[in-house]
């Protein structure tokens, strides 16, 4: 009786339950149009949006003035206009106005400042005179709001005043104005703010006339919290009107006009500044470091740095044009399909954090992300996935042959490498016994081997420190090293191993052993504990074993490493350096005696502590030359004295291959600027119709998952119920 | 029971200075305030003025915990752990090294960290318990033992394996849920259906196989066996009798993991990309931002001491003879 009337009950819930199963697929199957595994919040604006990620770490600062990584000025380039840009598509790399109607007019002054010649020994003083666009005009924003009676609509006594603003987004009225050129003296003036703590503060003070001083003067005053700087004068400044400013650093560096083209000198609004310093603001997060206010083409639309970012056109953004004119093979490539067209073409640009490898290369194949990173160092892993080893060498993985993904190259400014220590009593030193123990070594370690095994021939061996695409670099026979390398057919060969012993054994160390003591030559390296492996340490090891030297590794990380090099004590270490401008000097200073953290007791670059004099005398003489024949000389007798010399165990440029879905256009890399967004051009039309044929979801694991459930969960029924149904006797059987 | 619970709240406090010192400690041997100056300033043109403005800036210009140009108390006072550790008492976090209010990242951060844990952690329970009350039924037999081998063999994979491999299968090959991200508005429940899934199958073999045998120490006690011999159907002797006298030790093993929910998965969160308090932490240690680090150590302690005390307290609930004096 009992069973009777229990079985229509249980029936009854068996089917509620499957019923609601059934209803949540279909719901979930029946939410969007749109694939399952989307990641994007769907849009109906009908804007044209860029689908971008962030690796790995989110930005730190946006703040024009502290900003300088290269992550942060994927944003910060975006909604700034410093002075001076790069054109997009010439190489090598070429300045042009950006904020300015043409480039800066450059004047020499005596130490009286008595305009002189520029030749003129007597020149104390170089003055650049800016004038900017006439048509030059900042985002609209809550800063430059005004009230009936023009004053700023957004000043509070009291934190709670403002309380209920937590984002730029919250406030209802915004303003804008053109920018003056005040903006960009109050810009230079942050830089020299210690309270702001720019990184450019002690390297500017050395040239802009004036700001050392500046910089003790505001430091010892009172805040209330906000400090004007209009009111305080910088020598080095002048404004001349509303469209003209002058700049007046010490000396002669023609160098400062690369610097023109960095986010520091962006303008900045002193009622923007005045507006971050609202009462409370800073406990919101409403600062200039996380809400950006510029005159670029796009603005700061949304900021959560923990999960993304997103920019939109600036409505007041200028007129610009794609450019007409490229190098040699442009054309041919596409990238002046656009020519003379308004930009920018988006009207949107998403960017996500994504932390994993795994994910950042999922997402752009099912083309949730339209290219495969924006800034230099993608995950190895990206590349690994991408490309595989072919009958033709380095081949394109087979599913990005079928999504008609297209490649975009690119040569890093930057150079890697692993130098001696110049005061090393092993490997350091300037006798001729020295250079050949450096030589042999630099012989032994075959550079095109290492990069092909370890970074998949991701790299370019480097025979000078000065990058492709940067004036003096040269390439082919004049470009060698010939202390390591033959000129044989048409290639560069690297000189054979029996050499390299024959070298090794005039200095002093027949088949790797001291010919005094007989004990046998180990170098020690100097390396980050996370940028060398097992594998590659045992590579190396072998490398050198080939001429009878050994190796030890001291991996430590990296205040570890950088406190050895500053305290020289280093036998060989490795360092990078990326650069900052496309000029020679940026890369010879690395060798610069007076840049050695012994010689200058600080944190110099020089950390091999080379020091010649003859480098130093030419390197004096050619940072304050421009661009020539002359200069060109003077740099191709240093790279001579380093290759000389000896003075890095081996070098390369890091190259990258950047991926772009068959809709992004106008991919050309650009190894120095970030400000590259505006020319990017995508088709979304094509995009939604590529998301929905790559991500049809495969629902049959469902109903296999679901039936393996159940033929697991049956037998486990069926004893159950002849458990229950058995007698004692038999449960006891 | 009141006064109980005051006794414990005020036995916190050395013990949160002790894991404050520790912290303290721990990371000012591996790094100095030049350290973390460098770090934070970047690797180029940072000159020593440049850290030592960092320094006064951030208030790591003081000695660590003694200072020897001060007088009196001051010599205490005016020290980085007494400036920077001290403060957490009163729960004032500061701002991190790159200038953001740590109080409102926290208070962003753990609405993800909590959408993600407390599914995983209730579905995971209930799971584990239905689990390892079924497993408990075939005791002994050649099913229970080839259960056992199984949840051994889940024991023994790597947490990231569960997750690259859910990811590779569900979210890449059968493009069934979003490999990774976060939205807090919107389909915000198709970023954690993955997550889920992978911490619910992940935590099945260890939680399973401990509230087995948890259960199996009870299925032997007389109460079963007269429960059985009355004719009490076996789920009803399962989740009826085993189940609540089983309560004590679980509980001690998942209330005090309450609290804790707030501070999110470092793994799951980083993998999936869920804006949480998991990745703030791990983040924070990455780029050496102590004022996040030590902020975060602190708020963990004190959730795990207030996850004991609702522990003790669970205890009477779960079983009436017991009484907190």
């Amino acid at each position: 009786m009992k069973v009777d009337q229990t079985t229509p009950n249980t029936n009854a819930q068996r089917y509620r339950v499957w019923l609601l199963l059934v209803a949540v697929l279909m719901f979930l199957t029946s939410c969007s149009e749109r694939p399952w595994n989307d990641p994007q919040l769907p849009s109906s604006d009908g804007l044209v949006t860029y689908q971008s990620m962030i690796m790995s770490t989110p930005p730190k600062h946006l703040d024009p003035a502290i900003s300088y990584a290269s992550d942060e000025s994927l944003f910060t380039m975006q909604i700034y206009e410093p002075p001076l840009t790069y054109h997009f598509l010439k190489r090598p790399y070429e300045l042009i106005p950006g904020a300015l109607a043409s480039l800066p007019e450059v004047s020499y002054l005596d130490a009286a400042g008595k305009v002189v010649d520029e030749d003129d020994e007597s020149v104390a003083f170089t003055r650049y005179t800016l004038r900017l666009r006439d048509d030059l005009h900042y985002q609209p924003h809550p800063a430059f709001a005004l009230d009936a009676e023009g004053r700023p609509k957004y000043l509070f006594e009291t934190a709670a005043a403002g309380e209920r603003y937590r984002q730029i987004p919250d406030f209802p009225h915004t303003g804008d104005r053109p920018v003056h050129a005040n903006d960009y003296v109050y810009a230079i003036k942050r830089l020299a703010d210690p309270v702001i703590g720019s990184p450019m503060l002690g390297f500017m003070s050395q040239y802009i006339v004036g700001m050392k001083e500046f910089s003790e003067e505001v430091a010892a005053l009172p805040r209330d919290p906000w400090l004007n700087l209009d009111k305080y004068t910088m020598e080095g400044l002048e404004v001349v009107d509303e469209r003209t400013l002058t700049i007046t650093i010490i000396g002669r560096y023609p160098q400062f006009l690369f610097w023109l083209a960095m986010p520091f000198f962006s303008p900045v609004g002193p009622e923007v500044d005045r507006f971050y310093h609202n009462p409370g603001f800073v406990d919101r997060n409403l600062t200039l470091d996380w809400w950006p206010v510029g005159s670029g083409p796009f603005l700061m639309a949304s900021n959560d740095p923990n999960s993304e970012i997103i920019l939109e056109r600036n409505p007041n953004y200028r007129d610009d044009f794609f450019p007409s004119e490229g190098e040699p093979g442009d054309l041919e490539a596409g990238f002046l399909a656009d020519a003379g067209k308004r930009i920018p073409f988006l009207d949107r640009a998403v960017y996500r954090l994504e932390k994993e490898s795994l994910s950042q290369w999922t997402k752009f194949l099912q083309g949730y992300y339209d290219r495969s990173g924006e800034v230099h160092s993608q995950p190895a892993g990206l590349f690994d996935r991408a490309f595989q080893i072919g009958a033709n060498g380095v081949e394109l993985a087979p599913e990005l042959k079928e999504h008609d993904i297209t490649m975009s190259p690119d040569v890093q400014p930057a150079v890697y490498y692993y130098g001696f220590n110049m005061r090393d009593p092993v490997v350091g030193g300037y006798s001729e016994k020295k250079r050949k123990l450096r030589r042999a070594l630099q012989i032994a370690f075959r550079t095109e081997d290492y990069l092909n095994i370890f970074y998949m021939g991701n790299g370019i061996v480097a025979e000078n420190p000065i990058p492709p695409g940067i004036p003096g670099h040269l390439d082919g026979e004049p470009g060698m090293n010939a202390y390591v390398y033959d000129w044989v057919d048409g290639a560069a060969q690297r000189k054979p191993v029996e050499y390299a012993r024959q070298l090794l054994a005039e200095a002093g160390y027949p088949n790797g052993r001291d010919e005094v003591t007989g004990k046998p030559l180990k170098i020690f390296l100097d390396v980050q504990s996370q940028a060398i492996s097992n594998t590659l340490m045992t590579w190396m090891v072998r490398a050198f074993s080939q001429i009878g030297v050994q190796v030890e590794f001291r991996p430590a990380d990296f205040n570890r490493t950088r406190e050895k090099m500053l305290t020289g004590n280093t036998q060989i270490f490795s360092f990078g350096w990326l650069a900052d401008y496309p000029d020679p000097e940026n890369f010879l200073f690395l060798l610069y005696g007076p840049e050695g953290p012994l010689q200058c007791d600080c944190d110099g670059v020089n950390n091999g502590n080379y020091a010649n004099e003859e480098y130093d005398s030419l390197f004096r003489q050619m940072r304050i030359l421009p661009q020539g024949p002359e200069r060109d000389e003077l740099v191709a007798r240093m790279v001579e004295l380093l290759r000389y010399d000896a003075v890095w165990l081996f070098a390369y440029y890091p190259t990258e291959i950047f991926l772009n879905n068959s809709w992004v256009h106008n991919n050309k890399r650009h190894g120095i600027s970030r400000a590259t967004l505006k020319y990017v051009r995508v088709e979304p039309e094509e995009r939604l119709k590529m998301q929905n044929r790559w991500n049809q979801p495969i629902t049959r694991p469902l109903y296999a998952v679901a039936l393996i459930l159940v033929a697991l969960a049956l037998p486990g029924v069926i004893a159950y119920r002849r458990r229950q149904k058995a007698t004692a006797r038999h449960a006891q059987d | 029971m009141l006064i109980y619970i005051i006794r414990r709240l005020f036995y916190a406090i050395p013990i949160l200075l002790g894991v404050n010192l520790l912290t303290f400690t721990l990371f000012f041997v591996v790094n100095s305030p030049d350290d973390m100056a460098v770090s934070q300033l970047g690797a180029k043109y940072v000159t020593p003025e440049a850290i030592q403005l960092w320094k006064e800036k951030n208030g790591y210009d003081r000695p660590l915990f003694y200072n020897p140009d001060a007088a009196g108390s001051d010599s205490l006072t005016e020290t980085i752990f007494f400036s920077k550790s001290l403060r957490l008492f009163a729960f004032d976090f500061g701002r991190s090294e790159s200038g953001r209010d740590i109080t409102t990242d926290i208070s962003t951060r753990m609405w993800p960290s909590l959408a993600v844990a407390v599914p995983s952690f209730l579905v995971g329970i209930w799971v584990n318990i239905c689990v390892a009350l079924l497993v408990v039924m075939f005791h002994a037999t050649r099913l229970d033992r080839w259960i056992v081998f199984v949840f051994v063999a889940m024991m023994s994979i790597s947490y990231l394996f569960y997750i690259i491999g859910g990811q590779y299968l569900v979210a890449k090959t059968w493009r069934l849920v979003p490999i990774s991200g976060f939205h807090a508005h919107g389909q915000f429940w198709k970023f954690l259906i993955l997550p889920v899934l992978v911490g619910v199958v992940a935590g099945i073999g260890a939680g399973a196989r401990w509230y087995r045998t948890l259960f199996l120490e009870e299925a032997n006690q007389d109460y079963v066996r007269t429960a059985r011999a009355k004719g009490a159907s076996e789920i009803r002797i399962l989740f009826r009798h085993i189940l609540p006298n089983a309560l004590i030790p679980i509980l001690t093993g998942i209330v005090v993991l309450i609290p804790s929910l707030f501070m999110g998965g470092l793994l799951i969160e980083s993998f999936f990309g869920i804006p949480g308090l998991g990745s703030y932490m791990l983040d924070a240690i990455k780029s050496q931002d102590f004022a996040i680090v030590r902020s975060m150590v602190f708020i963990g302690s004190i959730l795990y001491i207030i996850g004991l005390i609702l522990t003790d307290i669970s205890y009477t609930w779960a079983d009436p003879r017991l009484r907190l004096d």
